[in-house]
């Protein structure tokens, strides 16, 4: 059977101009050579920063952008050539506050974009009802949407995007900003979608709901996958690993160095926590560098100090960073 | 596709009534324009062409209306993220803009009756139509010609970040070129050939000669044909237009 999704070679480069008066222009290029494939009924995960290509890569595959370069095919069909036929076999759903009309009701928005993707307006009523129970908004529909909190709008969002029951789903990061209980509730109706068969390609910055969610995963950044497997397979990525993590305030970049040049360290990631900051590094299995590490910080103020298993944002992190700096 | 049309037309007008800023316009500017109308006639010597002036006036504030409201509709349309949708969408975008400009034509035409109302009940501007049938099928006429013209510049709209702009700059001539303004037959003659392409031309004809006497019917037709290659023109230029929003990324903010 031929994938739901094939994605070749894609390229895609945004011109600007800057000046007033000397006009210059430059190109940024925001996917170099994406490829990979997603079999039917899969749910596939694309991970990646901001700005790494992730919604580029989506707005490819859902007709909105074309490719400078490669090819998307959806459903065998190709993005460009066959646009109006992919159109109808896809569903696009993304996070945030926009794409609903406020003044209108939850029904009324629903209406509106089953006009959109012509849908038989015999058993119109009836799949709505069917999509406002899967994502729980059943009896709220009459009220207009700039009443709903950011959770309804957002199963409002996904409930519009499955109305005309697409064969492929995008959903480009939509737990954005919502709040844990949507969040969880909103993977529920994920997870049911992919039993009945739709295929989805989910970009998210969660990781858990990657790791909870997907078969596999692509890990973007700079625009190139840097990665792909399931997340098991990720995470052996770096199970030769060992990570310690040091709870630090107002390290530099000296220490930071310091920590770096340790015999077994392979990588030194500082996330900024408030007041704190996350020193993680991740260094040989065989060997413990917690005490070097610490010798290292002289002159910093320490916090806690641990010694755990790399996880798949660990994975993500040092996959992510080795294509950064590199 | 009619059907979907409608409903989609239906549902734009429901959006854009609750917009209390679109209604205090599409209230306001219909007795600025009637006031106008009466005082710029008043010192003229023919008390019928208060009348002709009245629907002018009236014609000025739909077109305005249709213009902005399709230039900040498609803004308004990227700002909140639902323009990106509707081309996502399998229905041609050509009958989701036209039920859109449609929209705003409906809210416009509005302003033509209430303009007519206000001059009759403030300045007392006879409302006896010579062609009464003629001028019920005239306003319809018109809308689709000024909605099919509407149409033909929000295709611009698309690709320029900022339709608002280029609306203001749309606004006159068309009042001036569809003899709104002033009789098309007072223009230089290099222009007139111009005005006659227009479909709303055809429009204000129809609906001064039902009201005021002459043949509204062949105007009619020559407006409902004029407004049918508008629209063709619209749907070739929507198609490059989509492509080069694709091309160029303007359909959304980010």
């Amino acid at each position: 059977m031929e994938p739901a999704i094939e994605v070749d070679g894609l390229v895609r480069s945004y011109s600007a101009t800057h000046g007033m008066v000397r006009r210059r222009r430059s190109t940024v290029e925001a996917v170099r050579g994406v490829s990979f494939q997603v079999a039917r009924g899969e749910l596939f995960g694309l991970l990646g920063p901001n700005g790494a290509g992730k919604t580029t890569t989506i707005k490819i595959l859902t007709t909105l952008l074309l490719p400078t370069a490669g090819t998307a095919r959806v459903c065998g069909l190709d993005v460009v050539a066959d646009t109006r036929a992919v159109r109808t076999r896809i569903g696009y759903v993304f996070g945030g506050d926009r794409g609903l009309y406020d003044r209108l009701s939850g029904l009324d928005n629903l209406r509106y974009f089953a006009e959109l993707y012509a849908v038989d307006p015999r058993g119109l009523r009836a799949r709505i009802d069917e999509v406002l129970d899967l994502v729980g908004l059943g009896g709220r529909e009459g009220d207009r949407v700039e009443g709903y909190s950011r959770g309804m709008r957002q199963r409002l969002h996904v409930a519009r995007g499955l109305l005309h029951r697409p064969e492929v789903l995008f959903l480009d990061e939509p737990s954005i900003g919502v709040d844990a209980v949507a969040a969880r509730e909103l993977r529920a109706v994920v997870a049911h979608l992919v039993e009945d068969g739709t295929t989805v390609l989910l970009t998210t910055h969660y990781m858990f709901e990657a790791d909870q969610l997907c078969d596999r995963i692509a890990v973007i950044a700079r625009g190139s996958i840097v990665a792909e497997g399931t997340p098991a397979q990720l995470k052996d990525q770096v199970a030769d690993d060992r990570v310690v993590e040091v709870q630090v305030f107002g390290i530099g970049e000296a220490e930071v160095a310091r920590v770096r040049a340790i015999t077994g360290v392979t990588s030194v990631i500082v996330e900024d926590h408030e007041q704190a900051q996350a020193l993680i590094v991740h260094c040989e299995r065989s060997l413990d560098v917690s005490a070097e590490v610490v010798a290292a910080l002289d002159g910093v103020r320490v916090g806690s100090i641990a010694t755990r298993e790399p996880t798949l944002e660990d994975a993500y992190i040092s996959l992510v960073t080795a294509a950064e700096d590199g | 596709m009619p059907r979907r049309l409608v409903r989609i037309w239906l549902l734009q007008v429901k959006q854009m009534s609750r917009s209390s800023f679109e209604m205090m316009g599409a209230v306001l500017l219909p007795l600025l324009f009637a006031t106008l109308a009466f005082y710029v006639l008043r010192a003229g010597t023919h008390p019928h062409a208060l009348l002709g002036a009245s629907i002018g006036a009236g014609l000025m504030g739909t077109w305005s209306t249709v213009l902005f409201g399709a230039g900040s509709a498609i803004d308004h349309q990227r700002w909140q993220g639902t323009l990106e949708l509707i081309v996502a969408a399998p229905t041609p975008l050509i009958v989701v803009l036209l039920s859109l400009t449609l929209a705003t034509t409906t809210v416009g035409i509005y302003s033509l009756v209430a303009t007519m109302t206000w001059g009759a009940i403030l300045f007392g501007v006879p409302l006896d139509l010579v062609h009464p049938a003629a001028f019920l099928v005239a306003i319809p006429a018109t809308i689709v010609a000024l909605a099919t013209l509407g149409l033909l510049m929000a295709s611009t709209f698309i690709v320029l970040r900022n339709a608002n702009a280029l609306a203001n700059t749309g606004e006159f001539p068309i009042w001036l070129l569809s003899g709104v303004l002033v009789p098309v037959a007072l223009l230089p003659t290099w222009v007139q050939p111009v005005s006659s392409l227009l479909a709303p031309t055809w429009g204000v004809r129809a609906l001064r000669e039902a009201a005021l006497g002459g043949s509204p019917w062949r105007a009619i037709g020559a407006c409902v044909l004029c407004a049918a290659v508008q629209l063709a023109l619209a749907a070739v230029a929507l198609r490059r237009v989509e492509r080069r929003a694709r091309d160029r990324a303007t359909l959304a903010l980010t």
